[in-house]
């Protein structure tokens, strides 16, 4: 079942490439794929339970045996709501890409092949499995900016994208192949590597590896100072593109933290966690900052992600802080952390579906083209400020729950951390802001005679919110997914 | 009964080899006799000869390891895949250069040198005697400098001279090296000489292993003998840049491979490798990044492959996984490479880069193959070089040289940004159409997909060298 849902995308990607259907088919095609593989995926959330390993849904065979490299895949409590948000994701994306008329079919297929390497890399149980979707989600993103960008920098953007992630993913197969070296037997298996943390008191080679790994997924998740691919490959990239990279491929980084750093190099990620906390800090407050001085929409949007993923490294960071021996704190931390992967994704991605609507119509970000924009876009400017709220953490809406849980448990466990509640503040005064001007006040410039929202775009962006509001108003069902594997982690990281 | 002669299995052993030096000489005699509309007739041959030899490889996969004509050559893992890789990827240059064959008058001559030059190669992999490693040496290098010749072009004219004096000049030094090293043990074959060279003194013998091995890195195209590569690769046809990119250094690298580990550890023959594999890589993925004929790129970025496929010879009989991950990074890398010639074949006479620009929208099927190839050569899983580059790093890694494992990471990087330079155009809108060659257009959808397909199932090739 986890293999249909990871290959049913890039078999039809695939089929989209030999077959030379109509423009119209093809749409439909990529619509009805992610709407099974949605509807998959629900199944999975609902029937599959735990084996012997605690693996929801395993599966395992040899792959390459000489160097210990399987294939391996499988589910838990911190995997399934990425797999859910994956699957949302492509919906709202499949059915905003409706009218796009840029080769609509080979723009299916590279997505569904995009979609494709998310699932992979969420299910992946064995290290080099990881590492192949991780790779070929890169390559998919490249090609997306690259042919479908827009701006005119939108090539260079998609070379500093590709070089800036390669690096990344080249630092964690460096810190792969350490831990495959360090483990006896050796394997690159993750469920193995979690059971027997290799390099246990190796303090050498544990440093060099765990640097490899924070730098790999610092990269990807971005934090400071790895974030400076982000800005320009969100403004080139395609509506699409841009909610993708936003909503799951940011995600790949921070899961790596609580699916391979912690459980696999505790001992290493316990006297690290200060540096992952101000690291975190740092990118919170930085990210608001810099969002705030910005005057293009997306920009501004992209900056926010560096900051709304700078607490889930916050939340994972305190993870290793053991001082206090406040094992609950620690959870919920952890807990937070990962719903906050979940939120940021639904409410990050409705926010570039939204900035990408400016685009199609007026070909510009810039906030200053825009003014009074409610009175000509009612429906837009309902949606752009629901999310906005959503994103800056109001009650009622997932981002709260999340950030909510990771203070709780960063402020019990350091009490400094509480100055990156700074950073809520200045989200808060910028969301407001640019609401003010873009959608307030006398209409002028570009926003005269805008088009409202059409109802495929309305579609789209409600996808994603309306979960944001279920996650926020009940967040029971995730969080109960959720706690017994943040449970697990805390148990693996020791202390 | 007719009493068996005392070599006649010996012989039996040999059977690859002898069916492309059958090959070659069949191929010669019609060459001579066949009026010229005929000549496609001597590619089929060729092609029947690389069969033979494979088919009869195949024949051998699974039994033990032996050594043939009193221990001289050896036929055990390596040597088998060798056979494969090598005869393979001439098959496969026979069939992309298909149209430059098929339109050349010297159609014959350049079959029975590619032949002939495959032959040099496998003798040179399965060699036991310093002396054979000359005859295997000379085999392999003598046909292709009138292979490069051949193309009958002022750059081609000046790539062939620099190939043959290079040539020359490195056949002089490893011939030197061989007669230290002679004159130190007393013996010339493998393991006569790992016992003569003992107690030998370590001043001559360093001097013997570095003669030794310059001499081999002028066939594997790696520092200090690659300065013929990229005008090679540039100034021939695709045919012979396919060919010479790919298949010499097959078999010198499991020649040097063989020598690491029968020198003594005073002569430091794997951390003198390990060096030259370090200033190779480097020096390719540099000397690529402001190339813009495809040819030269291609050229640049082999001398780079070579330093990557040093390391494993570096690690051997240091890491268990050394012989493995040469032969899988061999296999995975001739296909790869001959996809992307493949397209330079299929698309002849774009000089530039750039003039690949919009490739994409009028060839989706040849931009995809010339995509994965690319990617493939930086490594990109799961096709077939980032198997064998996981596994060079892994015995790197495993024999105790973390360094090299991440010097080999930070050049993948270094090489994405080249390889990156002629993607972007693919992807661009341009340029009206132009004719497709037949040959090339097919052989690198199905070697671009055959790269793909050996890096999913590349528990195969470790199964060739009895592994897994």
């Amino acid at each position: 079942m986890l293999s249909l849902i990871i290959f049913l995308p890039l078999v039809v990607g695939l089929l989209l490439c030999v077959v030379r259907l109509p423009d119209l088919v093809a749409r439909w095609v990529w619509v009805v794929t992610a709407l099974a593989e949605f509807v998959l995926v629900v199944t999975l959330w609902v029937t599959a339970r735990p084996g012997s390993s605690g693996l929801w849904a395993e599966e395992q065979l040899r792959w390459i045996p000489s160097v210990g490299v399987s294939y391996h895949v499988g589910v838990d409590g911190l995997s399934l709501p990425l797999l859910g948000l994956t699957a949302v994701i492509f919906v709202a994306a499949a059915a905003y890409a409706f009218a796009q008329h840029d080769r609509p079919r080979l723009y299916a297929a590279v997505n569904l092949f995009l979609q494709s390497t998310c699932f992979g890399l969420f299910a992946a149980q064995d290290l080099i499995l990881f590492f192949v979707f991780f790779d070929l989600s890169i390559v998919a993103m490249y090609l997306v900016i690259a042919r479908w960008g827009h701006g005119a920098t939108h090539r260079r953007s998609a070379l500093k994208f590709f070089l800036y992630t390669f690096l990344g993913s080249l630092a964690l197969l460096g810190a792969f192949i350490g831990l495959f070296v360090a483990s006896n037997p050796h394997t690159f298996d993750m469920v193995a590597l979690a059971a027997h943390p290799p390099l246990v008191g190796r303090p050498g080679a544990a440093t060099l590896v765990i640097v490899l790994l924070l730098i790999g997924l610092a990269v990807k998740t971005p934090t400071v100072p790895f974030h400076t691919w982000l800005p320009p490959a969100h403004t080139d990239a395609p509506t699409v593109g841009s909610l993708v990279l936003a909503a799951v491929l940011l995600k790949m980084g921070t899961y790596g933290f609580v699916r391979i750093a912690m459980p696999m190099l505790p001992e290493s990620w316990r006297q690290w966690s200060w540096v992952i906390i101000v690291v975190g800090v740092v990118s919170v407050l930085y990210g608001a900052l810099v969002a705030l001085a910005q005057t293009d929409l997306k920009r501004t949007i992209a900056y926010t992600s560096v900051n709304h993923m700078g607490y889930v490294v916050l939340g994972v960071g305190v993870a290793g802080l053991t001082a206090r021996s406040d094992e609950v704190a620690r959870q919920i931390a952890v807990t937070g952390a990962v719903t906050q992967m979940v939120s940021h994704g639904l409410i990050t991605g409705a926010l570039f579906l939204l900035a990408g609507t400016f685009w199609e119509r007026r070909q510009s970000y810039a906030l200053d083209d825009y003014g009074g924009l409610a009175r000509s876009a009612p429906r837009l400017t309902a949606m752009f400020g629901l999310a906005a709220f959503a994103s800056l953490g109001l009650p009622g809406f997932s981002g709260f729950v999340a950030e909510f849980q990771i203070f709780t448990g960063s402020i019990a466990l350091a009490p400094v951390t509480a100055v990156a509640l700074l950073g809520i503040l200045i989200t808060a005064g910028l969301f407001l802001r640019a609401l003010q001007r873009v959608f307030t006040g006398p209409q002028r410039g570009a926003s005269v005679d805008f088009a409202d929202l059409s109802p495929h775009e309305v579609l789209a962006a409600g996808l994603l919110l309306v979960p944001a509001v279920a996650i926020g108003l009940v967040p029971r069902p995730l969080l109960a997914v959720i706690t017994p594997a943040a449970q697990t982690l805390i148990r693996q990281l020791g202390g | 009964m007719v009493p068996q002669m005392a070599s006649g299995a010996d012989v039996l052993g040999l059977l690859p080899e002898l069916w492309l030096v059958a090959g070659a000489l069949v191929v010669l005699l019609a060459g001579s006799f066949l009026p010229r509309r005929r000549l496609n007739l001597a590619r089929l041959l060729t092609l029947v000869s690389c069969a033979g030899s494979l088919g009869s490889t195949t024949l051998t996969l699974g039994r033990g390891i032996r050594t043939v004509f009193e221990g001289n050559f050896a036929i055990d893992h390596a040597t088998t895949a060798v056979r494969l890789i090598a005869v393979g990827a001439t098959a496969i240059v026979v069939l992309l250069a298909g149209d430059e064959l098929a339109g050349s008058a010297r159609q014959a001559e350049l079959c029975v040198l590619l032949l002939l030059a495959t032959t040099g190669t496998l003798v040179l992999a399965g060699a036991q005697d310093l002396l054979l490693v000359i005859t295997g040496f000379l085999l392999a290098s003598v046909p292709l400098y009138a292979l490069v010749g051949l193309t009958r072009t002022p750059l081609a004219a000046e790539a062939s001279l620099k190939t043959y004096l290079f040539g020359s000049l490195s056949g002089i030094v490893l011939m030197a090296g061989v007669t230290v090293l002679y004159g130190l043990g007393g013996r010339t074959d493998y393991p006569g000489l790992e016992a003569g060279l003992a107690t030998a003194p370590t001043g001559p013998l360093i001097v013997g292993t570095v003669a030794l091995f310059a001499g081999l890195m002028f066939k594997i195209g790696a520092v200090p003998g690659h300065f013929w590569v990229p005008d090679a690769a540039q100034g021939s046809g695709v045919l012979a840049a396919s060919y010479l990119t790919t298949v010499p250094k097959i078999g010198a690298l499991v020649a040097a491979f063989r020598l690491v580990t029968v020198l003594p550890g005073p002569s430091r023959a794997a951390l003198l490798v390990a060096i030259l594999a370090v200033v190779t890589m480097t020096l390719g993925n540099l000397a690529a990044f402001s190339q813009n004929d495809p040819q030269r790129l291609l050229g640049w970025s082999t001398v780079s492959q070579a330093g990557y496929l040093l390391v494993p010879v570096a690690m051997a009989g240091r890491s268990g996984l050394a012989t493995g991950a040469l032969v899988v990074y061999l296999a995975g890398y001739a296909v790869t490479n001959l996809a992307a010639f493949a397209v330079i074949a299929a698309v002849p006479g774009r000089r530039t880069l750039t003039e690949y620009t919009g490739l994409a929208g009028r060839q989706p099927w040849l931009a995809g193959a010339l995509l994965v190839a690319l990617l493939g050569l930086v490594g990109t899983p799961p096709a077939a070089v980032f198997a064998g580059k996981l596994a060079i790093t892994v015995a790197a890694w495993e024999g105790g040289d973390a360094w090299l494992a991440l010097v080999v990471l930070l050049n993948s990087l270094l090489s994405l940004f080249y390889y990156l330079r002629w993607i972007a155009p693919l992807v661009r809108s341009g340029r009206p159409v132009t004719s497709v060659r037949r040959w090339g257009a097919t052989v690198a959808v199905a070697v671009a997909g055959l790269s793909v397909l050996l890096g999913i199932a590349s528990a195969l090739l470790w199964r060739v060298i009895g592994a897994g």
